[in-house]
């Protein structure tokens, strides 16, 4: 069952300098039970990306079109045409969302069960005890120890693993279909990260759903998605099966994101590979493909065709597809 | 928490005793002869001169002196003797030949003046700051901003004393809607109304400066506070805008005006001077202002004791009202 359709999801910040279009016209779906990540690097427009599907992008400073279909827990909703303050009722119970940095992300203020209790109660109709055994329960979950102590501490008390968790139990507190995780290992040193991620992945089986993991970090994405979006400069230009991806990039600049990673399997005198340049300035994109003025691979393309014209996403195989010239319309086997 | 408080304290009595004991040898080495003043403008009789000095205990070695003064904090004093005797019960800070009158009991008077001017200006101007600032922050670079920022700009370029005088001269002299506030005041437990109706133009007089500053901090504050992650996730869990604002952004944005509150109070009850000669309301502030041109050397000694010792006291209970608010300086 398709949980979520986006379609022609586009987000621009209009600045004096012109309009940054961060997201350009991007679609996917992703079903129920599923994990599907996004890859890109800074700016490449993943977390833009999802905070228009939450609603979190302030209205008077960005420029959303698209849609966003929805089933939610009464029906099928837009997310991006729903008014705000309905949109509101689906936050935190339909879809959760766990961000970057744990560290800032909870109240320095109140206690961590308060903060989880509130997430509970603004949803549900129920006696504030039964919301604080709720939270008891989720922070057992999630690896805190002694959870019925531990649900009055206040977040300083926690070291950011922890928080993390705190995090992640707060999010989902209400049964949520969909998780959003914005890079929710990267603040944390790689031991937690694993252990973060383990955890994701354990508790997507129990409560049956679906992720969106965005990241920067392909590692991560081989261990937990199940299909794979690669964005740059604000377009998917790759996506595909977490298999397939790895097997048969065929997209260049995947490619290089694939050629950057540190290999065991090599020896360790070879220099790591880097995609040379820049990504384009958001305000004046290049007219052809984005990546056309950092592509070693161009030149295979006859007639400078990757700087005048942008290539669009086509089919690979059942499950692939790329925005790319090279080996256009050879559908692989 | 206890052992906090009690520690602090302790403190907080040391640093007094340092305070009283700083501002009594200032005003003791002063080239002026308390005894000399006692006895009046035109007075040069030495012999006059000379049995005040003794009365008073100024003849004596300026440690006793200053001993003097404290156990008359604590068991009071006595001045003269026989059918001249004055006793100042605890705690005395000593006696206004000026007055003819003990200064405690002149602080006494003083103090409920002022403490009534100070304490409704602080509810006016955080109600109005805190409102405001709030509003601006909550609808940025719309009209409500705009006519906040005309606010804090009048707020804080006009100086009290015209503040004041406009108000006499429009709302008591020209449009007569309140009756002149002529050194009539009320204590609030006599007549709360006429209390109010007298201190009602002072208040609005010292709480319009210090609610455009405090418009204009916790206006930034709030807009500050909207851009943490935490605000994002409180959005992110699906509560509702006023929820956002009331409890989570407000709770973060107005800790630090507590501080701002308690020392701008307790700046106030050393004496809004300004503002009670204005309306010449009889307070700390004009209190110490008349007791400066006169040299009356005990009660300056005192206001200014009291001053510090308030603004110590206050300092203690801003950090321990801190320790409330923010669970990060909570000690145990």
């Amino acid at each position: 069952m398709t949980l979520l359709q986006v379609r022609n999801l586009s987000v621009g910040f209009p600045t004096p300098d012109g309009v940054v279009q961060a997201v350009n016209d991007i679609s996917f779906s992703i079903s129920a039970g599923e994990t599907l990540a996004i890859v890109g690097e800074s700016g490449s427009g993943k977390t833009v990306t999802n905070l228009a599907l939450m609603g979190l992008l302030n209205n008077n400073t960005a420029q959303i079109s698209g849609t966003a279909t929805f089933q939610s827990h009464d029906g099928e909703i837009d997310l991006l045409g729903i008014e705000r303050n309905k949109l509101q009722k689906y936050r935190g119970r339909d879809i959760s969302m766990i961000f970057q940095d744990p560290m800032s992300s909870l109240h320095p203020y109140y206690s961590i069960g308060d903060q989880i209790i509130e997430a509970h109660q603004v949803h549900n109709q129920v006696e504030p005890e039964v919301s604080r055994q709720r939270a008891i329960e989720l922070l057992g979950l999630v690896g805190i120890p002694d959870p019925a102590a531990g649900v009055d501490s206040y977040p300083h008390q926690f070291s950011g693993g922890m928080r993390q968790r705190v995090m992640i139990a707060m999010a989902l507190v209400n049964n949520p279909s969909l998780l959003i995780a914005d890079e929710p290992t990267t603040a944390l040193d790689v031991t937690v990260q694993a252990q973060i991620l383990g955890l994701l992945k354990d508790l997507q089986s129990e409560f049956k759903m679906a992720i969106i993991l965005i990241t920067h970090d392909l590692g991560v994405v081989a261990g937990a998605a199940d299909n794979v979006n690669v964005m740059y400069a604000g377009r998917i230009v790759e996506s595909a099966n977490v298999f397939d991806l790895y097997a048969k990039p065929s997209m260049p600049y995947t490619q290089g994101l694939l050629d950057s990673i540190p290999r065991l399997d090599q020896p360790h005198t070879n220099r790591l590979s880097a995609i040379p340049g820049q990504p384009p300035s958001m305000i004046s994109l290049p007219p052809g493909c984005s990546f056309a003025p950092r592509c070693s691979r161009k030149e295979e393309v006859a007639g400078g065709r990757c700087s005048l014209e942008l290539p669009e996403l086509t089919l690979r195989s059942a499950s692939h597809s790329a925005r790319c010239f090279i080996n256009e319309g050879a559908v692989a086997k | 928490m206890l052992s906090y408080i009690s520690r602090r304290l302790g403190v907080t009595l040391l640093i007094l005793l340092g305070v009283s004991f700083t501002v009594y040898v200032i005003f003791a080495f002063l080239p002026f002869d308390p005894a000399a003043l006692t006895c009046g403008k035109n007075c040069n009789d030495p012999g006059i001169i000379e049995a005040n000095r003794r009365r008073l205990g100024y003849d004596l070695p300026f440690l006793t002196q200053y001993w003097h003064f404290i156990k008359g904090l604590f068991v009071g004093s006595s001045y003269g003797m026989g059918a001249a005797l004055i006793n100042c019960p605890a705690p005395s800070l000593g006696y206004s030949f000026r007055e003819h009158a003990c200064v405690s009991s002149i602080i006494g008077e003083a103090l409920p003046v002022t403490l009534s001017l100070a304490l409704g200006a602080l509810v006016l101007w955080l109600i109005v700051g805190v409102g405001l600032g709030v509003l601006a922050a909550r609808y940025k670079g719309k009209i409500v901003d705009s006519a906040s920022t005309v606010f804090v700009l009048i707020g804080t370029s006009l100086p009290t004393f015209l503040t004041g005088l406009m108000l006499l001269v429009f709302v008591v002299i020209k449009w007569r809607l309140l009756p002149f506030p002529a050194g009539n005041y009320t204590p609030f437990f006599e007549d709360p109304y006429e209390w109010a109706q007298i201190l009602f133009l002072p208040w609005v007089t010292l709480a319009f400066a210090y609610a455009a500053l405090y418009t204009r901090f916790v206006r930034s504050a709030v807009i500050e506070t909207s851009n943490e992650d935490y605000i994002r996730t409180a959005r992110a869990k699906g509560l509702p805008e006023g929820t956002i604002l009331g409890k989570h952004t407000l709770r973060s944005a107005l800790a630090p005006i507590v501080t701002m509150a308690g020392l701008d109070f307790a700046g106030l009850l050393g004496g809004a001077i300004l503002t009670e000669s204005v309306f010449n309301l009889p307070g700390l502030g004009r209190l110490a202002i008349g007791s400066v041109i006169e040299y009356d050397l005990p009660i300056i000694v005192a206001t200014t004791l009291l001053a510090a010792a308030i603004v110590v006291l206050m300092n203690l209970i801003v950090d321990i009202a801190y320790a409330f608010i923010d669970p990060r300086v909570r000690i145990t």
